[in-house]
């Protein structure tokens, strides 16, 4: 098994400017905030984004990184609006396709399975086909055998991603990830839609502890989807990453009402160390 | 009991708030839905639903919020993770109370943005689940600030599918389309009308079919007789106040 650690600056070393980059996680949890972090740091632009979107894309939309967003929605969970997604879209700053939370995961799943597209009834009937006119649909073969009826459903495209950017509590040198929170997301999903996967985890640890006493279940990530392990502890700061932390909600709010030159002026500046101390400072000054 | 023509007798005998009357009307959009995921968004749906559970309707599923199966106290129960919501969704075995930043006279929701979607004047949250809700189970909204400014003539977005527009999108949108109420600070509305617009199904006690009208931007279907949204029953207020929401989060979300 070959070692796959690197830094999160390595990581986004291997990304380029133009390409199709998912992250996972869900709103305001488990997002791989380091890696997007090194990200801001690099000089890669004019993205297209697919996520379920949080803090991810705000700051990326507010760094001007984003060409195109795939998004069913922009949330910060506790706080519903994403200001500076409202910022970048009120201003025209950013191309979306705007689908449904199920399209996105029929889309990611088509290109997991190299189908070019998967029939979901999500989507008939609503704007979502209006917005995107690029969508098409598909009339099924068979007739319905209670109704008689050849339905007609929305083409979910395959959501292929160049890279996949992902966030779990532990992963081992070779790239199996384990989650320990309520809910593995979609973050599987997104690795497997992926031309290449850089895990971020809380901790890197031994293949004989990350699979000792662990429900197999948890075992999310195999190494064969994943092209780099970063070990990144608070790395998914201020989403939350349970059990190994909760959202931050006293930052996250520091956040969504701070300009964001401000915002990126104090804190991201530096690198991830650098990241953490000003984040410790803010909040020894808040007490 | 007797009330002048158009306004329901106040309820106050026992002292019932507005916001228990929003959660009676709430809890009744789960009964007899059986075994099923009651999926309420926001406060005083979520009270409803836990009060359906633990009354009327008490082989509902419930959720944390996150990705457990839980009882009315809290009990895990099971794990219902997105992957899984969002299979179950399709399925159909599931009642969902959604919020709305419009609704119009047609049941057609949008939570994406308020102006022209190529470059809104105010971006909300986006479609979400919209979408695959209304074409695959019931869904329910909730209006804790029933105005002009939500109950529109027409939404600026279709996320959740009206009844018109999956009539014209054919029967892959009908076919399992149902929105059985909406319920706003005001009253209980329906589609039970012969082109499936909305109509006033029951004013919550101490509000007027002038009041409703007034805050509702479209001509709404009100027939003769206006019901009054029921009252609590005393057990069903104990639990309201001392179980499910002794902290008073009803209360902060609809006033009066």
């Amino acid at each position: 098994m070959g070692d796959k650690t690197m830094t999160a600056d390595e990581a986004v070393a291997r990304l380029g400017s133009g390409m199709t980059v998912g992250i996972g996680g869900w709103g305001s949890r488990r997002k791989p905030m380091a890696l997007v972090r090194a990200l801001l740091r690099s000089p890669v632009t004019d993205l297209t984004v697919v996520s379920y979107g949080g803090p991810d894309v705000g700051m990326l939309a507010a760094a001007g990184r984003i060409r195109k967003l795939v998004a069913p929605f922009v949330t910060l969970d506790s706080v519903p609006l994403e200001p500076h997604y409202r910022a970048a879209r009120e201003s025209g700053s950013l191309d979306l396709m705007e689908i449904d939370e199920a399209m996105f995961m029929w889309g990611l799943r088509a290109a997991a399975v190299r189908l070019p597209f998967l029939p979901v009834r999500a989507g008939i009937g609503s704007d979502v086909m209006r917005v995107n006119p690029e969508l098409r649909t598909v009339t099924s073969p068979y007739e319905d055998a209670e109704t008689g009826v050849h339905e007609t459903f929305a083409a979910m495209p395959a959501l292929r991603l160049d890279a996949a950017l992902v966030h779990v509590n532990r992963a081992d040198r070779a790239g199996n990830g384990r989650y320990l929170g309520p809910d593995p997301y979609f973050d599987d999903l997104f690795c497997e839609a992926a031309g290449a996967a850089y895990v971020s985890c809380e901790r890197i640890v031994d293949t004989a502890e990350l699979t000792k006493a662990a429900p197999p279940q948890t075992l999310l990530l195999k190494r064969l989807h994943v092209t780099g392990v970063v070990e990144a502890p608070g790395g998914a700061h201020f989403t939350s990453c349970a059990p190994d932390h909760d959202r931050d909600e006293g930052f996250q709010r520091f956040y969504a009402s701070t300009p964001w030159p401000e915002f990126a002026g104090r804190f991201l500046a530096g690198d991830e160390p650098a990241y953490r101390a000003a984040v410790r400072t803010w909040h020894e000054e808040g007490r | 009991m007797s009330a002048p023509p158009g306004v329901c007798p106040d309820g106050s005998r026992q002292r019932v708030t507005r916001a228990e009357y929003c959660v009676i009307a709430c809890a009744e959009a789960w009964r007899g839905d059986g075994e099923v995921l009651a999926s309420p968004m926001g406060p005083i749906p979520s009270i409803g639903a836990r009060l359906a559970r633990l009354t009327f309707s008490p082989d509902l599923l419930l959720t944390d919020g996150e990705a457990m199966l839980v009882g009315p106290d809290g009990t895990p129960e099971g794990w219902l993770p997105y992957r899984q919501h969002l299979a179950l969704v399709t399925g159909g075995r599931r009642h969902v109370m959604m919020g709305a930043s419009q609704l119009d006279r047609f049941g057609n929701q949008n939570i994406s943005c308020v102006g022209d979607w190529e470059r809104p004047a105010r971006q909300l949250l986006g479609v979400r689940g919209g979408p695959v809700n209304t074409v695959n189970n019931p869904v329910s909204y909730w209006v804790p600030g029933h105005s002009t400014r939500v109950f529109v003539e027409k939404v600026d977005l279709v996320g959740g599918v009206g009844y018109d527009s999956a009539a014209a999108a054919g029967p892959t949108a009908t076919r399992f389309h149902r929105i059985p109420r909406v319920v706003s600070n005001l009253g209980v509305f329906d589609f039970a009308t012969p082109d499936r617009s909305m109509r006033l199904a029951s004013l919550h006690p101490g509000v007027t079919v002038e009041e409703v009208a007034a805050a509702t931007g479209f001509g709404l279907t009100v027939p003769d007789d206006v019901p009054c949204t029921r009252e609590p029953s005393a057990s069903e207020l104990a639990a309201i106040r001392e179980v499910l929401d002794p902290r008073g989060l009803r209360d902060r979300e609809v006033k009066g």
